[in-house]
């Protein structure tokens, strides 16, 4: 028995002494049940299945049934939010990081209180927001080995997949043991029209479990208890607010890709291509209207061309595009296939931002009211007036933070709590310095080997300058000032500015460099896919999923000299490449290093739609040549570790 | 303490007989199917190919403008349920993969509300409706195909809309509740079928369902999803479906009425035939599509004689559904002087045959 729910019996009978014969009571009444519950179990049995031998096989699928549905149990979390209600989440992480609904946590605001299955209540304190794909993340804190579900992948799941939701519908769980409904996934890669411009959710999964009010941001689990999304909403329309089998999901593969920007505090945008399209009467998906300012018109997209494929994935119709989009976070880069005249062009988009971040600002603080959908439908009507809004938008909220969360929220601009950026800047910092131990001495670094033909090149960069040899001649710029001056070399698009921005993070770390913030994941293209044209190669796209195959990674975010610069770091700490934009709204100029033990072996340069050069890198050289007497010949290949 | 502790033991005790007996029934379905050799998976791919999203007229407050069909011939006939989404002149058809075709009503079986469209495609993929043995299902009494309460199905159906070009219609799960002759109503009506129907454990009475397919594990069709309806007593929203046998039973009296019989001249040849000498006053034509409603029966008439009577709604001539006034003028038309006429009408919520004998000429006196 439950010793919970005998303390609380216990506690009610004590003060009225009559425990002694309630308890004799039950004895008998218990037997009688006993023996009439069996009974009527033996005659069925009996009567209609003579021998109930459960195959084993039966046994062990309904044990892991039972197995999985405990896990996703342990990781449901119930959110209170107060008197606006609540709803349900699932954590994902052991040190307490849990995905919701938008839609929940908007009441709450930036504290709130969540329960688990151990009948155990937890502050949690927001951390990032995608308004836009109704998905906010919270962090629950007490403990650094919370339950927690893995994410699945979710391009996997098929219609017919069993699947159970664990959340908290109609807040029933007062001992926040999760409710569960089982059922088969009805649907996959469904689109839900937003409302207005945010709660849109794309690529979705559509479940025949029943979702009720309440199950909002709780976990949609697999048969093996792992996450496949985070229910939200449910098609209602005639029959009132309650299942009518019909629920959707938003899809794991789409909260992974927002999850390092959430865990970076950041309000997050989604992406839009800055075009839009339309079937043409042969069916094809076809451009009806494109921005010049887009990056995927400078990168050849014009009107009337028809668009095969993004982010690896295959557009059929109009649909299948706003599904691909809806799912990805504003600033991705993801390659967009697409043809004219026959010729087959594949290449890499970077996608702007659906809305302004002031916009954005708006939405969350309630300013914008959101429309519910008429037949999609949300536990709660957001943007209620007089809410204190999750967001800071500049000024701090008038929000009583609990002595457990005191130092876990920090607002500002842009961001839906900026402590967590600090956290997030700060641990991959750590992996920066462990990774490459340069000797924060002032001797310039040299960079030396040979470009792809067999010319030797020459690069040194110094707290005052930064000079490269080319055999087209020496470019230098003065690293002590602005760097946006002029490009230089001519036609990198800005090398060397980006070489004294890396050399800089390398030596001194982020807080050198000027306003620094983690800007969160995107997939890194170790190969990229050729720009221009690429004639017969069929219409076969990268893996599925969105990903395409590619790895996610921590991307640093600088605004320093005038120049505005992104790092991409590997999970090891290693710098995988710098973009850098000398003015905005151009394209950036892009360095790829290979990874070598020490420092890179190689680097890659592009500006544009043309690579710039390819660089092997034989040598770095980061002492003063002349100084201590050991260390006079501290040359070291690229490959074998400096220092 | 055993006193608070009961009912939660009692109730576990029940769920434990509960699980017993579903676990016995799981391990059944689960051998079967691994006998069959299908993931249920694989057996949802499998019908959805089969099932068709149907849009047509609608889309206004209440009124769907989308349904669900089922491909039943290669040759591209479609059986759904008779509704409004069929009371347009445009009704498009869309296949699991994108194929868009215009279709064409058949007819339809006002008694079991029943229509048959018809697609201009080839090798299509589709379910065959079984050939009904009359008497041996009248004697079993059982609407057959192997389908018992307990017998677990999935549901395929474009509810809500949800699924547009190639995205596949969405799929539940439930099992058969029960077999009970259907007592519904919708709005003040009640439903004509009297039949049998399946009861459903799911809730398939949504927006856009009916028409759907009902398929059990093995991927055989087992019924047609019904339109929404009301339980007449409870006025619960009913989910059931249309048992395969009687889907086929509709099918089969349409293509013979239809096909063979009065379907052959078009409706829009001749002219319309004048209602008059059969002792019949419909209500004025003012609208497009004006409901044929009897305004009134003359004395002593062959429709008096009939059985006729004054607000009876015309649904069928000779078989085939007539949805409007000036489409009973047209069927008759399309009948030879001495056809037999025979009409069906709703009258307070149930069907009604009348027999006209033979159809007198146009403008003679009966």
């Amino acid at each position: 028995m439950n010793s919970r729910f005998l303390r609380r019996c216990g506690g009610a009978r004590g003060p009225l002494g009559s425990g002694g014969l309630s308890a004799r009571t039950g004895v008998i009444v218990w037997g009688v049940v006993w023996r009439v519950v069996w009974g009527v179990a033996m005659a069925l049995t009996a009567g209609e299945i003579p021998a109930v031998e459960i195959p084993p096989a039966v046994r062990a699928a309904e044990r892991a049934r039972i197995e999985a549905i405990a896990r996703g149990s342990r990781a449901a979390v119930a959110i209170f939010a107060g008197e606006a209600g609540g709803g349900s989440g699932v954590l994902v992480s052991a040190d307490g990081y849990a995905l919701t609904n938008f839609h929940v946590v908007q009441p709450a605001g930036v504290a709130m209180k969540c329960g688990l299955s151990d009948g155990r209540l937890y502050d949690a304190v927001l951390v990032g927001l995608d308004p836009t794909g109704d998905v906010a993340l919270v962090k629950l804190v007490g403990r650094d080995d919370f339950p927690f579900a893995e994410l699945a992948d979710s391009d996997l799941v098929e219609v017919g997949d069993f699947c159970f939701a664990a959340g908290n519908p109609f807040l029933l769980a007062t001992d926040f043991r999760p409710s569960i409904s089982a059922g088969i996934v009805s649907g996959t890669r469904r689109y839900q029209f937003p409302a207005g411009t945010i709660l849109e959710y794309a690529d979705c999964l559509q479940v025949d479990a029943a979702i009720n009010p309440g199950n909002s941001g709780g976990g949609l689990f697999d048969a093996e208890g792992r996450v496949i999304g985070v229910n939200g909403r449910a098609s209602f329309e005639k029959r009132g607010r309650v299942n009518v089998g019909v629920g959707y999901a938003i899809s794991s593969n789409q909260l992974r890709q927002f999850l390092g920007c959430l865990k970076g505090g950041r309000l997050v945008d989604h992406a839009t291509l800055g075009a839009t399209v339309a079937t043409a009467d042969d069916g094809r998906v076809v451009v009806s209207d494109i921005l010049e300012s887009s990056d995927a018109y400078r990168r050849g997209l014009r009107y009337d061309d028809e668009v095969v494929s993004l982010a690896g994935r295959p557009v059929r119709t109009v649909n299948a595009l706003k599904n691909i989009l809806g799912t990805l976070p504003a600033g991705w880069r993801v390659p967009l296939v697409y043809r004219r005249a026959g010729r087959r062009r594949e290449v890499l988009v970077r996608l702007a931002g659906l809305h302004t971040s002031g916009e954005l600002a708006k939405i969350v603080s309630g300013g914008a009211e959101a429309e519910t959908p008429g037949e999609g439908g949300e536990e709660k009507r957001p943007g209620r007036p007089g809410d204190p809004g999750p967001h800071g938008d500049g000024k701090k909220p008038e929000v009583d933070i609990p002595p457990a969360l005191a130092g876990l929220y920090e607002p500002r601009n842009g961001f839906t709590n900026f402590h967590f950026n600090a956290v997030e800047l700060d641990r991959v910092a750590r992996r920066v310095a462990a990774r490459h131990p340069f000797p924060t001495g002032d001797a310039p670094w040299v960079l030396s080997g040979r470009l792809e033909k067999g010319q030797p090149f020459r690069i040194e960069l110094s707290d005052q300058r930064a000079t490269i040899d080319l055999p087209t001649g020496t470019s230098s710029l003065d690293a002590t000032g602005e760097l946006d001056a002029t490009p230089a070399p001519p036609g990198s698009g800005g090398l060397l500015a980006a070489l004294v921005l890396w050399r800089r993070l390398l030596r001194e770390g982020p807080a050198t460099l000027g306003r620094t913030t983690y800007w969160g994941t995107v997939p890194h293209w170790s190969t990229e896919p050729p720009t221009g044209a690429q004639a017969g190669a069929g219409d076969q796209t990268a893996a599925p999923g969105t990903r395409g195959g590619a790895p996610l990674v921590d991307v640093l975010d600088t605004a320093a000299a005038s120049v505005e610069g992104r790092f991409l770091v590997a999970d090891d700490g290693f710098v995988l490449g710098i973009d850098l934009w000398p003015t905005p709204d151009a394209d950036p100029c892009e360095v790829r290093f290979s990874p070598g033990e020490g420092g890179p072996t190689a680097m890659e340069v592009r500006h544009g739609d043309e690579v710039f050069g390819r660089f092997r890198i034989e040598r770095i050289d980061v002492e003063a040549p002349a100084g201590d007497g050991q260390d006079n010949d501290a040359e070291t290949p690229a490959d074998g570790g400096t220092t | 303490m055993r006193t608070c502790a009961m009912p939660e033991t009692l109730t576990r005790g029940a769920s434990l007989l509960a699980f017993v007996v579903t676990a016995a029934i799981g391990a059944v379905a689960l051998l079967g199917a691994v006998a069959w050799g299908a993931t249920p998976e694989e057996t949802i791919a499998g019908g959805a190919r089969r099932v068709v999203k149907l849009y047509g007229a609608g889309g206004v407050r209440g009124l769907e403008a989308y349904q669900t069909g089922i491909l039943v011939s290669p040759q591209g006939h479609i059986v759904t349920v008779l509704s409004t989404v069929l009371d347009s002149d445009g009704i498009d058809c869309v296949l699991d993969d994108g194929r868009r075709y215009p279709a064409t009503l058949l007819g339809a079986d006002p008694r079991r509300e029943l229509a048959v469209l018809s697609i201009a495609g080839e090798d299509l993929p589709c379910y065959e409706l079984p050939m009904v043995d009359e008497a041996a299902s009248a004697q079993a009494g059982t609407p057959g195909g192997g389908v018992f309460p307990g017998t677990r199905v999935f549901a395929l159906s474009n509810l809500f809309g949800v699924a547009v070009g190639d995205e596949r219609v969405s799929a539940q799960h439930g099992v058969i509740s029960s077999i009970v002759p259907l007592e519904a109503r919708r709005g003040a009506h009640e439903a004509p079928y009297r039949g049998n129907v399946y009861i459903l454990d799911c809730t398939t009475s949504n927006p856009g369902s009916a028409g759907g397919a009902l398929i059990d594990w093995r991927g055989r069709l087992v019924g047609m999803l019904g339109k929404e309806l009301r339980a007449t007593a409870t006025g619960v929203w009913l989910n059931y479906a249309l048992p395969v046998d009687e889907v086929a039973r509709g099918y089969r009296s349409v293509l013979g009425a239809g096909v063979d019989g009065a379907m052959a001249p078009s409706e829009t040849d001749g002219l319309p035939y004048d209602v008059a000498p059969l002792g019949i006053v419909l209500v004025p034509d003012l609208l497009d599509k004006t409901p044929p409603f009897v305004e009134s029966i003359r004395d002593g008439s062959v429709a008096a004689a009939a059985g006729l009577r004054a607000d009876d709604l015309l649904v069928a001539v000779n078989g085939r559904s007539v949805a409007s006034r000036s489409a009973v003028q047209q069927r008759l038309a399309a009948l030879a002087d001495g056809d037999p006429v025979q009409v069906t009408v709703i009258r307070d919520g149930g069907i009604v045959e009348c027999d006209l004998g033979p159809k007198p000429r146009a403008g003679g006196k009966p």
